[in-house]
């Protein structure tokens, strides 16, 4: 690597007998990180480039370099339009929208709602706290289908609730593929929620409680304390739990698989799904590519400027 | 590392076999990449293994993370683009076509003319087994999708009889819901509906409409009032299941045949294996027919083995194991347990079920008549692009109403086959 072996210029040039020392120290950090870069210089943007170029090939079941200009791209802008009957990309790009959105939002409300519940110095805190954590040491493939039987009518809550004499209650949304999405929602909310909710009580355990007792002087009810605050003092927690719960649900596959068996009618496709189907199972590697790049640029489009405003606020 | 498989392979051969001296040591190893690990697929598997064992080969499976056959066919794209591909892979349809045709593999022609191979495979068969008249695969079995499976005492039940045409499947449907069981026990998935729709278009079209759509993709076929009708067809079965079906795995849809919840399956061959796990007998428990007005015909998919171009030193073991897997008695004792039949027409068929005997007899029939043909959905009439993309899309979507009529579905189809082209 040549950040390895570049000289460094350490600031205490002056002084010769210390300069090895010095070096050394400098350089340390670079070695023990310049492994790890190298593997991500590779493996994470030498794939991202590779997988750019083949988005403008005719690749199919193997990669070949018959570059075929936007192709590829045009397919897709197409398919973006394509709304009845909804073409796969369509129907991913919409599901996005509905699992990314519910997943996040009530990601972060219900961890939010739960940290603050449970930093009210309840009894039994304890055993409540890694309860609601548990979840998450599932693979979310066993989550997915666990809550594929759960929600099953024929075996699981619907079931239930007839056994138990209210018969007309009615909930096939796992089986009904217009209403799968959301139920794939749910999973990914009772999975990841706890987690969100531990992130948030570490921060309100990290508030210093003079600015707490200084409100509470002043007269501040508990919802003005926290809504003006506790909620603004967290803001950074905000953005790592926004960022995490994003990158989950762009990324979600085994869930979605699991949770509506192989993709009844075409309608839970995510662009995950559609990433992995064109390139592996459909033999369009190309189209799979393209798709890839679109997602990553969505996902750049995004955090970028995000990231940029929050870094230069800090600076300031 | 190519040193030291050839030190090991030497060191193998002189342990094994007390040869000594310069010679060059063939490897005695089968390397072999296949996802049958469940239990009756392992069993089948076994018969070929202990043959292999007795002419003194070993067996070493190349393991896959992750089960299924997607995963497989990563692993082996992986190894084959390392170049260190296994001996033999379990492979499917075009898949085969497309290492063949990278050049990746290895040319067993002679073994093939000697056997006489030609004549005993079914002709539809060899287009994936041979490339411009090479032969570079070995087929070990032949499915079929277009068999119903039905429930025995549920048919004696509601006295319905054999359906010959799909107007009598229809009416046989309706009395068994007049009777209040589930007439069709379906999964819904992309793959099991369209699998069930190869049937449809072949008892609505007849064979020569089914090979001038799927495997001819003739425009004016695809878009004709027969391909309309078809999916009508379809349509007019989505009347027959129950409320729950859809996402339901296929053997989930066998189970509720097994117990008698619903009446019949529309499903490959494969079912069987499940009917054979729960202890039911065919003709005591349950019956096998050819999907109502296919019988004569045989829509197929099949399980070969891809031989690979492999060095030298594994030349010979690779050829033992073509030559075991197209050995009769292997044939037949392999898909006796697999449930399928065997891939070459002349296996006797003592030793299978009576479903078996009249897929036995069926393959022969169709192989002689040119009703034999590969199924659309399981990618054996088109390359996945168009069988696993455009197929089971345009067929999943019209099933679950996201396309609404059957003028939209053949346009759609033509389209779809078209972008995937």
């Amino acid at each position: 690597m040549t950040t390895t072996t570049e000289p460094t210029v350490a600031p205490m040039v002056g002084i010769p007998r210390r300069e090895l020392r010095d070096r050394l120290r400098d350089l340390i950090p670079r070695l023990v990180l310049a492994p790890s870069f190298a593997l991500m210089l590779v493996f994470v943007y030498g794939f991202n480039l590779w997988t750019l170029l083949l988005s403008f090939t005719n690749s199919k079941a193997f990669t070949n370099l018959n570059l075929v200009g936007l192709a590829n791209y045009q397919k897709l802008w197409t398919w973006t339009f394509q709304a009845d009957p909804p073409s796969n990309w369509y129907t991913a790009l919409v599901n996005m929208g509905l699992f990314g959105g519910l997943y996040v939002a009530f990601c972060l409300f219900l961890g939010l709602t739960l940290a603050i519940l449970l930093d009210q110095k309840i009894r039994g805190e304890g055993i409540l706290r890694p309860i609601y954590l548990y979840p998450l040491a599932l693979s979310f493939i066993v989550t997915g289908t666990a809550w594929k039987l759960f929600l099953d009518p024929r075996i699981g809550l619907e079931k239930a609730v007839h056994d138990l004499g209210w018969s007309s209650f009615h909930f096939d949304w796992v089986v009904n593929p217009r209403m799968m999405i959301y139920c794939v929602a749910i999973a990914g909310v009772w999975q990841t929620s706890g987690f969100v909710m531990a992130m948030f009580l570490a921060a309100l355990r990290g508030i210093d409680s003079e600015i707490l007792k200084a409100a509470q002087i002043d007269g501040a009810s508990a919802y003005a304390t926290y809504r003006r605050i506790v909620i603004p003092i967290m803001r950074p927690v905000f953005m790592s739990a926004l960022i995490i719960l994003t990158h989950m649900a762009i990324k979600s596959y085994d869930l979605v698989l699991s949770v509506t068996g192989k993709n009844p009618g075409g309608a839970a496709e995510l662009p995950s799904t559609f990433m992995y189907s064109y390139t592996f199972t459909r033999n369009q590697m190309a189209v799979g590519s393209t798709s890839a790049v679109i997602m990553l640029m969505t996902i750049a489009a995004i955090m970028i400027p995000y990231l940029y405003s929050e870094l230069r606020e800090k600076h300031q | 590392m190519m040193f030291r498989t050839m030190l090991m392979a030497g060191a193998m051969a002189v342990g094994a076999l007390g040869i000594s001296g310069a010679s060059a040591a063939d490897n005695k190893e089968v390397q072999m990449l296949h996802w049958w690990t469940s239990g009756g697929e392992a069993a089948a598997l076994n018969v070929l293994k202990q043959y292999l064992a007795k002419e003194g080969y070993a067996w070493k499976d190349v393991p896959v993370a992750g089960g299924g056959g997607e995963a497989a066919m990563t692993t082996l794209k992986a190894m084959v683009a390392g170049g260190n591909p296994p001996t033999a892979s379990q492979i499917l349809g075009y898949f085969a076509l497309d290492y063949a045709e990278a050049g990746k593999l290895a040319d067993v022609s002679p073994l093939a003319e000697k056997e006489g191979w030609a004549k005993v495979i079914p002709t539809a068969l060899q287009k994936f087994t041979t490339t411009s008249g090479k032969w570079n695969a070995v087929p070990i079995n032949i499915h079929s999708v277009n068999w119903i499976w039905v429930n025995k005492p549920l048919m004696d039940k509601i006295g319905g009889k054999q359906p010959t045409n799909f107007d009598e499947f229809v009416v046989l449907l309706d009395k068994a819901k007049a009777a209040g069981a589930i007439p069709l026990a379906l999964g819904g998935q992309p793959w099991q509906e369209a699998t069930m729709f190869d049937s449809v278009v072949m008892s609505t079209g007849g064979t020569d409409f089914y090979k001038k759509a799927f495997i001819d993709l003739d425009e004016r076929a695809l878009k004709s009032e027969t391909m309309k009708k078809s999916f009508d067809n379809l349509a007019k079965l989505r009347g027959y299941v129950d409320p729950n079906y859809a996402g339901r795995d296929w053997n989930l849809a066998t189970a509720m045949v097994i117990k008698g919840d619903a009446l019949l399956q529309v499903m490959g061959d494969w079912a069987k294996g499940e009917f054979k796990t729960a202890d039911k007998e065919p003709g005591r428990d349950y019956l096998c027919y050819r999907f109502p007005g296919t019988d004569g015909t045989v829509i197929y998919n099949t399980d070969m083995f891809a031989l690979f171009d492999v060095s030298a030193d594994r030349k010979a073991a690779q050829l033992a194991l073509a030559d075991a897997t197209m050995n009769p008695d292997v044939q037949s004792g392999f898909n006796v347990i697999k449930g399928s039949v065997p891939a070459r027409t002349d296996v006797p068929d003592t030793a299978f079920d009576m479903c078996g005997k009249k897929g036995i007899a069926d393959v022969k029939a169709a192989n002689a008549k040119g009703t034999f043909v590969g199924s659309l959905a399981q990618n054996y009439a088109q390359p996945p692009a168009i069988g696993t993309g455009a197929y089971h899309d345009v067929v999943t979507k019209f099933f679950h109403g996201e396309i609404k009529t059957s003028n939209d579905a053949v346009a759609e189809l033509v389209k779809a086959i078209d972008a995937a082209k």
